[in-house]
């Protein structure tokens, strides 16, 4: 094989990690390097450093170490019967990559993925050799998230633990049937066990050992999954039972919903489609409204009867359009809970609300002095000097809400 | 009596803090004041020199964090404002509470302005290499055109974060500069000529290549990277060009026939069966069954299913209902809170459980997800059934001479009645193929019990329940001792 330059690889190996969507650096622990003896901080929030012209947020160094697989999964650009170009980094060319660029703030950190080459516990030996790499000889002290190989010996999870802010392991799918037919060498079951290894090992770090010791930290970040959408024939229901259940079964920091999206040199396993970014978006809206706003999931994903989201209207507003009786809601009166039920209020808003009516009773101004998108929510509210009057009740409420008519692109 | 009051460019809030202070202190209604920045035009007055403070003044903490952020806007009118605000709280205390004032309205707005443009200053600022300044540190520069007057309040970001190098970031207004570990302001100045570094045009490349032409949202990635800050990212450069190509692209991916899989694949596909998984490494073909189980459709919620554990001969096995949270998460049987009860009552009647197969009738847990938690919900009939094919493999296996089952659950999958285990408890009968049988409570339904004196008797029941198994398991496998460490069924990986 030709020799690759470093630029070459990083090319390929760019090129071959786009499809996964988290690039969180948000949630670890806080530290930083003014006692000038390493490089690197860390205070909780992400920052992205950059945007690409998707939209999506650019904050991570996100690489393959090698896009060789050994596995066969239909939906993926890197799988063995894929004809794209190959490449491999050496251990040293991802530590100078992640630290060269760290020092010209492009990024917060790395996220490393890989191909499965030989063996999973080789490859993952050698992704952990990268942590260590920075964290020991580089005294790095910024992000570093690891997909972690479900595979592997339970001793390389655990040390990638220790070493990373974030630990991921991808169900791909939102259905074992769906894994069984898409990706037949990975086993649903074996993801399930390395998420609760995972967990577990979280568990017991966070423990005081009866001398009030600390152990070490594992993954401060937590761990996260990603499902592709778009590529099986699952419903939203489905997507969203499944994400319910891994939120409460591994306390997972985010499930990533990830359109399925054309990829070069596809299978005839799978035909490309048109990624559905906007079922993507009303996936993480609803995602949203089970873990924060207090939803349960047949409310979100009973307004329809084919169990899908409407793609015309976000979630929380199919859902209050489906209970027109609940309102007009009094923002002087209501308690949090209805509050966050209105279409267009978000929890800040609520906790403002909340706050400022203490001292005054809101009126619709005070509402648009807050911040609060009324062109949505005046519908749904009574507050001091405004009444939505026969809006809440006029039979063409729906289409009110209807988007403009799209323009036909010719793509 | 008109003040005139002109604030610095570098230390504005220490500054704007101590005049604001001193006014105060001396009652200057916010209409005698004039403020002003540096370079803002002479007014008819001059400047009057700030009043000492006098007297303690107490400002809301709220504010203060407020104003810390206000001061760094680059809307004249600020200082104003603020003083106003400060002025009106000291009759208003709960001022600062009140979302719906104008006043306020219009500082949080220039606060958001400001931490926005702060935080789009950690985002884009790139810095350049200068190359080694001594032996141990490193040396790098950066030019950055930021909005408000950003530069001083987010510089100590920059020195915690990059703690072993030197820095220079320089911008029209102010400049930072972070030598030897110490940081300082200067005035601002123009564009330097900035030395080349090849790295930029690794992240140019990284940059390309990270974009997905199938996802085009040019909106999106401008509102948060708006233009004006592109003329000084080296990345941004690519931009027209990755748009304008990325329809071509996506049609060329759409339009490609698919191509037969190269040499290699089937080689490695050969391969790839010679590794066998080691968390699926060497297991008793039982378990490994058990684990493999989708009789039912418990399977797809769980994590895994838990299969029994001890001694392979045990006279004695003690069946539960269905694993719990932990039980699920770790593999193992008896490992939660109903089991660290169990452990303590059976160590009060000195019984050891290693010398017990202990399992459960359903081998999957069964839960409800709410939030973070899983909620327990009782295995339904069709699932005891479907199950009790592995509970019966299991009894094949071991032979136990006595069963202990805990509970409801237990109880159907042995008798086919979960019905009164309170009356049917503490009494030994006999299953078909003649294994002795004892029904006592599952410790859930203890750890349940709110009244104490309920709990307690119930506690003590189980006590002797267990006793009662232990005796009868040991006195009728006199002829077959108990493997005290015999070796388990299956281990967790």
């Amino acid at each position: 094989m030709k020799s690759q330059t470093l630029q070459n690889k990083l090319a390929i190996l760019s090129d071959a990690a786009k499809y996964d969507a988290s690039c969180a650096s948000s949630g670890s622990t806080k530290r930083d390097s003014r006692d000038g003896k390493g490089l690197g901080s860390n205070n909780g929030a992400g920052i992205c450093h950059a945007y690409a012209p998707d939209g999506r947020c650019i904050s991570l160094l996100k690489i393959l170490m090698t896009n060789f697989c050994i596995y066969d999964c239909a939906y993926c650009v890197n799988r063995v019967s894929s004809n794209i170009e190959r490449a491999r980094f050496t251990v040293d060319e991802v530590v100078k990559l992640t630290i060269e660029f760290y020092r010209r703030n492009y990024i917060e950190g790395l996220f490393l993925s890989s191909g499965i080459i030989r063996s999973p516990d080789v490859t993952m030996s050698d992704m952990v050799q990268i942590a260590r790499k920075l964290r020991g000889e580089e005294n790095f002290r910024g992000y570093i998230h690891l997909k972690t190989i479900p595979d592997a010996a339970p001793e390389l999870i655990a040390e990638a633990g220790r070493l990373a802010d974030r630990l991921s392991i991808n169900v791909e799918l939102p259905t074992d049937t769906s894994v069984t037919q898409y990706a037949p060498e990975k086993d649903p079951g074996q993801i399930r066990r390395a998420m609760a290894y995972v967990k577990t090992r979280k568990v017991e770090s966070s423990d005081k050992s009866h001398t009030g010791k600390r152990p070490p930290k594992f993954a401060p970040a937590g761990q996260s999954t990603q499902v592709i959408v778009g590529a099986d024939a699952s419903n939203d229901a489905t997507i969203l039972g499944q994400s319910t259940r891994l939120y409460s079964s591994y306390g997972l920091k985010r499930v990533y919903y990830s359109a399925f999206s054309p990829i070069p040199d596809s299978t005839k396993a799978l035909p490309l489609v048109r990624p559905p970014l906007q079922r993507e978006h009303r996936l993480y809206q609803a995602d949203w409204l089970l873990r924060f706003y207090g939803f349960e999931l047949d409310e979100i994903t009973g307004v329809t009867a084919d169990g899908n989201l409407e793609l015309d209207y976000d979630p929380k507003l199919a859902w209050a359009l489906a209970h027109q009786g609940l309102f007009p809601v009094d923002v002087n009166k209501a308690s949090r809970e209805l509050l966050l039920r209105v279409p267009g209020f978000g929890v800040k808003t609520v906790n403002r609300i909340l706050t400022t009516r203490r001292h005054r009773t809101l009126r619709y101004e005070d509402l648009t002095r807050m911040g609060v998108p009324m062109k949505k929510a005046r519908t749904f509210v009574t507050a001091g000097g405004w009444s939505p009057g026969g809006l809440i009740d006029s039979a063409n409420l729906r289409a009110q809400f209807a988007p403009p008519p799209e323009q036909l692109t010719l793509l | 009596m008109s003040h005139r009051i002109t604030l610095p460019r570098i230390g504005t809030a220490q500054a704007w803090r101590d005049a604001a202070r001193g006014l105060l202190g001396a009652g200057v209604p916010p209409a005698d004041i004039a403020w002003g920045d540096e370079d803002a035009p002479a007014g008819l007055f001059d400047a009057a020199p700030a009043p000492p403070a006098s007297g303690a003044i107490t400002v809301p903490r709220s504010f203060l964090s407020l104003a810390q952020s206000v001061v760094w806007h680059s809307d004249p009118a600020r200082f104003a404002l603020l003083y106003r605000v400060l002025w009106r709280s000291q009759d208003a205390p709960h001022l600062m509470t009140d979302r719906a004032d104008a006043d306020l309205a219009a500082l949080r707005r220039m606060e958001k302005n400001v931490h926005r443009c702060q935080h789009k200053m950690k985002a884009f600022v790139r810095f350049r290499d200068l190359g080694s300044a001594s032996d141990a540190r490193r040396s790098f520069v950066a030019w950055f055109e930021p909005t408000h007057h950003t530069v001083e309040p987010t510089a100590p970001f920059f020195a915690r974060r990059f703690g072993d190098m030197d820095w220079r970031i320089l911008t029209p207004d102010v400049s930072a500069s972070f030598i030897g570990g110490e940081l300082t302001f200067h005035e601002g100045q123009e564009k330097p000529p900035l030395p080349e570094d090849a790295s930029e045009e690794l992240w140019t490349t990284y940059f390309r290549n990270i974009f997905n032409p199938a996802r085009l949202k040019v909106k999106a990635m401008q509102s948060e990277m708006p233009k004006k800050y592109w003329k000084n990212m080296p990345e941004a450069a690519a931009i027209p060009e990755l748009i304008a190509s990325a329809p071509a692209r996506v049609r060329a991916m759409n339009e490609a026939a698919p191509t037969l899989p190269p040499l290699r694949a089937g080689k490695v596909e050969k391969q790839l069966a010679a590794f066998g998984s080691r968390w699926s490494g060497s297991r008793d073909e039982l378990s490994a069954q058990i684990s493999a189980c989708t009789r039912c459709p418990l399977y797809c919620m769980a994590t895994q299913a838990v299969p029994g554990e001890g001694p392979s001969q045990a006279a004695l096995m003690i069946v539960g209902e269905q694993p719990g949270d932990q039980e699920d998460l770790q593999g193992r049987p008896f490992v939660g809170p109903a089991g660290q009860l169990f452990d303590r009552l059976a160590g009060e009647v000195d019984f050891a459980r290693t010398t017990a197969f202990v399992t459960n009738a359903v081998k999957h847990f069964k839960f409800k997800p709410q939030g973070r938690r899983r909620l327990h919900q009782r295995p339904n009939t069709s699932e005891i059934d479907q199950c009790k094919w592995w509970l019966d493999a299991e009894r094949a296996t071991v032979q136990p001479k006595v069963i202990l089952a805990m509970g409801a659950t237990a109880a159907t999958a042995l008798t086919g009645d979960g019905r009164g285990i309170g009356t049917r408890r503490g009494r030994v009968s006999t299953l078909e193929d003649g294994t002795a049988l004892i029904l006592t409570y599952h410790p859930s339904y203890m750890l349940r019990l709110r009244d104490t004196d309920q709990r307690a008797q119930a506690e003590e029941a189980f006590r002797q329940d267990l006793a009662l198994a232990h005796r009868l398991s040991r006195s009728i496998s006199t002829e077959r001792p108990v493997e005290e460490d015999g070796a388990p069924m299956r281990r967790a990986h």
